[in-house]
């Protein structure tokens, strides 16, 4: 039998412009228990809307919410690893 | 290929001199400036906030001219976008496409455009008499990036 020991994957989270404000923090260094299957970004975004308050409330299912792992453009079914930095923000209004 | 993200203010003129110096075998260049407006969705704006995201912004905008590159047969580009504190009138980002013939430089001009006001990592919040408000995003932008 497979010797199963749960460990944690250790994340840099960064929140950026409206939602920054909106979560009163700039980022945080998350820590989310691995299971069986990769991790993704959507993994991270259930474990911050259990949080309830302004986290439940921008990350509901249907928000416009962006985001980039390790400063590359990411969807939510995007894997991520221990050490990695995962960046949520709004769509970008640059140019 | 250059890429910055800066503060301070930026002269076109300069910035196009200088590329056709370093190189003759420029025929054909197409620039677009970006600048602030005083009035956004009939509300009068004072200020203007840049925001970015330091680490990611100049990668991703390599990453557009890079795809620019690929796809056109173009020279070099040059995007300049400007961060901080802004006021109506200033301008906040430059791209400048140069080619052989004139031949893609519009096109090559309008895609990096396109990609930097959906991928760039930049964030606009205006100040307005009754308060600051964050720019909201437009679906007109990601049709603009989707038909590329």
């Amino acid at each position: 039998m497979r010797d199963c020991v749960p460990h944690a994957v250790r994340l840099r989270l960064v929140y950026l412009a409206r939602l920054r404000e909106a979560f009163a923090s700039g980022g945080e260094t998350l820590e989310v228990n691995a299971s069986e299957r990769p991790m993704t970004v959507a993994d991270v975004v259930d474990a911050l809307r259990v949080r309830g308050g302004a986290f439940a409330a921008e990350l509901a299912p249907g928000r416009a919410v962006r985001f980039a792992v390790n400063h590359r453009v990411a969807r939510a079914d995007a894997a991520v690893s221990d050490g990695d930095e995962v960046a949520i923000f709004p769509p970008v209004t640059g140019g | 290929m250059t890429v910055r993200v800066q503060t301070d203010d930026f002269d076109a003129g300069a910035e196009i001199a200088r590329l056709r110096a370093a190189d003759r075998a420029i025929g054909a260049i197409a620039a677009f400036i970006g600048a602030v407006r005083d009035v956004n969705d009939d509300a009068t704006v004072s200020k203007l906030t840049l925001e970015h995201y330091p680490g990611m912004t100049e990668s991703a905008l390599d990453e557009i001219v890079d795809a620019a590159k690929a796809r056109f047969d173009i020279r070099d580009v040059l995007v300049v976008h400007r961060v901080g504190t802004l006021v109506p009138g200033d301008q906040i980002v430059l791209v400048v496409v140069t080619g052989a013939h004139r031949g893609m430089v519009f096109d090559a001009c309008e895609y990096v455009m396109d990609f930097l006001k959906t991928r760039a990592p930049f964030w606009k919040k205006e100040q307005r008499p009754d308060g600051e408000r964050w720019v909201e995003a437009r679906a007109s932008d990601d049709e603009a990036a989707s038909r590329w």
